[in-house]
This record gives structure tokens, sequence and C-alpha cells, in this order.
């Protein structure tokens, strides 16, 4: 393959009506690296996914998807693409076996082929004692492991995951975590939104902080937290928290935000505020190194999305 | 709607998946769904065929059973091509979203429609052909000719599943197919001359008539179980065609907008 980048996006622009969902978008995925979109909801992840798969068509700007113009020859684009959608959509009519089979026909894949990867990607999915079991009679995070081994059954260069581990608990998502890492080192190429930053943090090389439609950051998680934020946190909670701010903590930090009882105090040096929450004993605290999901708060602001 | 929603279609061949993947399903529940697709229309035909017919000498020139026969072939088709492109199409895009699995893959929203056009097509064939075959061992097809309503079902079928996939199109629920078996599809079953000859109705209600579908089937279907060619032939070929046509253009458009935002 050619070391051109997977899939680029220029001047992206996408409007329904009088609302513009993505607003000049420009990125650009190196081959073998894990691209994190992350954004509130409604930020335009969903939407820029469906102009990248050529599903509705950008009312300006390219896309260039392993090297094929889209929505121009998107159908040859999908054929090496796999997606793994937001909301689950396995085919209830059919056993796992089935539904892998039925989806690799779709790509014009011989049956005999089909059924020769069928048993590696049940192993992938960890369903091999399964693989004749009804969709419905599967757990939420035994249907994500399908959805992602279908996504797989073409042996795509360039993967799609919309928010893959939304609605998961902690063990299926570490799984689908461990997978996907998996697939890293086998050298695909990976698109993820999510809004978990945990899991940008953990997977991600890159990310794209979006909202309202344009990429308000972009670089590695590390240098996002160096670039954008102080590098340590004191949460402070309880409802003497804010009293306590307005009078001792706000002259002891660098920034201060508040939401509700919580008190984040950003700062390089952390000691004085410690050692004054520690004489008060009353306020309950915790120290931790800044994350993404501060960077992000920090950019997007704290207020609901709805 | 815009202009690019009426762009002509682009089909491929992998339309063809999407039709056997629906046979698939199907072949799980053959016995039944088949059963199920017989019994309605053998009812009219024994029930009114056998009990109203003992009261009526003959109709058209024949049984009233014998007449009945030819209506109920393709009142089913229609019945079947109907259910098929509403209830289990909006299921497969709606419900259970998988169009939105297949769109993932290299297939094109011309590719799925094509498919379940043919497929809902496929479906009514079965069953419309399966009581031309229990009529015809009843000794209700006296004509050879008969033959030639096989493919005549086929187009039927597809005209109602082009139909029926523009009420799929514009459906937020599965409620609303109500409006469309009231309003159209039981006008139908009554005005085109599938329970009476439609010398019967008004002159008015006969021009009506004229432009429904299941008139131009039944008008050629009848004649032909009877060893008659109707030199009508080609007008009700075309209107079936222009109706199977048409109404899958309008259904596409239709669904392009409500898919492809």
């Amino acid at each position: 393959m050619s070391a051109a980048a997977p899939l680029t996006a220029t001047g992206l622009r996408k409007s329904y009506g009088a609302n513009e969902v993505v607003c000049g978008l420009d990125f650009a995925l190196q081959r073998g690296e894990c691209f994190g979109l992350l954004g509130p909801n409604g930020a335009g992840k969903t939407t820029t996914l469906r102009l990248c798969l050529g599903l509705t068509d950008p009312d300006s700007g390219t896309i260039t998807t392993l090297a094929k113009p889209v929505p121009a020859q998107a159908r040859e684009a999908r054929q090496r693409i796999g997606v793994v959608p937001q909301f689950d959509n396995l085919d209830p009519d059919f056993t796992i076996r089935e539904n892998l089979l039925i989806f690799g026909r779709y790509f014009d894949i011989p049956d005999q082929q089909i059924r020769a990867r069928i048993p590696d990607l049940l192993e992938f999915a960890g369903l091999s004692a399964r693989a004749d079991a009804r969709i419905q009679t599967l757990s939420g995070g035994m249907k994500r492991r399908l959805t992602l081994a279908r996504a797989l059954i073409n042996d795509p260069e360039l993967i799609f995951l919309d928010e893959p581990t939304t609605g998961l608990d902690p063990q299926a998502r570490h799984v689908i975590w461990e997978r996907l890492r998996n697939l890293l080192k086998q050298g695909k190429t990976l698109l993820l939104t999510t809004h978990f930053m945990e899991e940008a943090e953990r997977l991600c090389s890159r990310v794209a902080i979006m909202d309202h439609g344009r990429i308000i950051a972009e670089g590695a998680p590390d240098a996002l937290i160096v670039q954008h934020i102080e590098p340590q946190v004191v949460e402070v909670y309880g409802e003497d928290a804010p009293a306590w701010a307005e009078h001792h903590g706000r002259a002891m930090t660098e920034r201060c935000e508040t939401t509700g009882e919580t008190i984040f105090c950003y700062t390089h040096d952390p000691a004085p505020l410690i050692a004054d929450l520690d004489a008060r004993n009353g306020l309950r605290y915790l120290h931790r190194r800044a994350s993404l999901e501060d960077v992000f708060l920090k950019l997007t602001g704290r207020e609901l999305r709805d | 709607m815009t202009r690019k929603h009426w762009n002509l279609p682009q089909f491929s061949m992998r339309f063809a998946h999407i039709w056997r993947r629906n046979l698939l399903v199907w072949r799980k529940l053959a016995i039944p769904s088949m059963l199920g697709n017989l019994a309605d229309p053998l009812l009219y035909l024994f029930g009114l065929g056998y009990g109203l017919g003992r009261m009526l000498d003959d109709v058209g020139g024949m049984s009233y059973i014998g007449f009945l026969a030819a209506g109920i072939v393709c009142s089913s088709t229609m019945m079947s091509a109907s259910f098929e492109a509403m209830y289990s199409a909006f299921s497969r895009m709606h419900v259970q979203k998988t169009w939105e699995a297949i769109l993932n893959a290299p297939l094109t929203l011309d590719d799925v429609m094509l498919g379940e056009l043919v497929w809902a097509a496929s479906k009514s064939f079965l069953s419309g052909t399966a009581v031309l075959i229990v009529a015809t061992a009843l000794g209700l097809v006296p004509s050879p000719l008969a033959i030639a309503v096989v493919p005549l079902i086929f187009l039927t079928g597809l005209a109602f599943a082009g139909l029926g996939l523009i009420m799929t199109a514009l459906s937020p629920s599965y409620d609303f197919f109500m409006y469309y078996f009231t309003l159209c599809v039981t006008p139908m079953m009554l005005l085109c001359g599938v329970f009476f000859p439609l010398t019967e109705l008004p002159p008015a209600a006969q021009a009506f008539a004229q432009m429904l579908p299941l008139t131009h089937a039944v008008g050629l279907a009848r004649p032909l179980v009877n060893g008659e060619v109707p030199p009508s032939w080609p007008l009700h070929i075309a209107v079936l065609a222009v109706y199977a046509v048409g109404s899958f253009y309008i259904a596409l458009a239709l669904t392009r907008r409500r898919l492809l935002q």
C-alpha cells in the first residue's frame, strides 16, 4: 500500500437547513494510528463520519478515503473500510455466524472465504462457543464485540468506530479497548469518536476536539494537556467548598472552576493548597494530575449539551 | 425534496445480496409463512365462491367460483406485496436498522431499494402462484393459457411493491400503513373486478377503476385463465409497468430524502 494518508478531509462543510453542523473541518489520518474525534453531543462527530463514508454529501470540501474521492467513489472506498456504528444494528433475524456470513456477502466475498474467516473472527470476539446463538440472547458487551468482529469481515485497512463503548460496563469496555489495541498492532488505522476522555487517552495517538462543527484543538493527548492546562488539579467537595474557594482557595491557585459544590483548582504547585486543606480537615479533596477531560471541559465549557 | 433526490438510480448486481438475505430469513419460517399467505385468499375463494356462488347461475359466462379464481390470484398478490414492502421493509429500515448496517458496506441505497422491490415482488409471486396452483388443482382454470398469468403475477407484485415502498418511505410508524390499507387496498379489492364484473359499477366508478393497477391485473388474468387473449392486453401490461417503474422511482427519491441526510 502507498504511504498516503488513509483519510484526508479538507474544508468540509455540511448544513441542515439553517443549521451548519460541520463548519470547515480539516484533518488527516496517518497510517496505523488511532485518531480520536472528541466532542460533546451535537458537535458534529457522527455527521463527519457519515461524510467520510459517503453516506451524505458535503456542501463543500473534499474527502479522500483510501485514495478514493468520496462521495464519488464511496462504494470502492467502503470495500476496504470497517464500521462499528454508535447503535447496534446486528441482524436480529440471524445467528451470530449467519450475521458474519450475510455481512461478508455484501462485500462480494465468496462464501467459502467468509466461512474460512469466521472462526478467527469469533475467536477475536470471544464468541466461539456461541456461534449459533441468536442475537437477542447476547449481552450488550457481546453484541458490541460481534459488531466489531463484523466490521473486520472484509479485513479493512481503516476502521471507523462511533462511540464503541457507550453503554458498556467497565469489564466489557476494557475488553473492547484491548481488542482495539490488538488491531493497531496489526497495522490497522482507526478513526474513533468518543466522549469518554479516558478512552481517547488510552487509545489515541492523536485527538481532535470538536465543538459546534469545528476542530478547536488537535494533537497528542499529552501535548494537549501541556499546551492547554496546568498540570495539577485539586478537586474540593462539599457545601463549604464554594466559600472556601472564595476566601482562600482562589488566591492560592492559578485557575478555579466551579460545578455545583465541587471546586476544580488548576495549578503548577499544589503544595500550599493541600497544606491549607489538610489544616481545615472539614473539606474533602482529591489531588490528581490534569487529564484530557480537563482540557476538554476547559475548551468546550461545563454547560450541559442536549 | 431537492433535484439530487430525483437523480436516476444507479444499480449494481449487489442488490441480489439483499434479496438473498431476505430469502434466508423467509426460509426459516417458510411453511407458516406460506400457509398464512394461502389461508386468507383460499378462505375468500371457497367462502364466497361456494357460499355466494350457489345463489348465482353464472357470472360473466362462468361459474362464480371460476370467476373469482383469477381475481383472488391478483388480490392475494397485491396483499402479499403490500405487506412485505410496508411492514417487513419498514422493520428492516426503521426498527432493526438493517439497511443502516448494509449501507456501511459497499452497497448503495439504490441497491437496497431494488433488492427490497424485487424481494417483495418475489414473495407475492409465491402467494399468487400458490393460489393459481390450488385453483388449477380444483379444476377452476380451464385453459393452459393460464401459464401466461405467471409472469403477470410478478409484474403485479412489482407494481404493488413499489407503491408499498412509497408508504414505507413516508411512514413514521407501523400505524401509518392502516391509512393505505383503508384508503387504497380495500377500495381496490372492491372496485377492481375481483368479486364482481366492473360493468356492474356506475360509469364514473368504472372510469375511476380504470386508473387503478389491480383493475388491469384482473382485467388481463381473468380472460387468460379462460383461454382468451384480450385485445387490450398491451394496455394492461403498460399500466402495470408504469405503476411499477413510477412508484419505485418516487419511493427511491423519498427514501433518499429520508435516509441520506
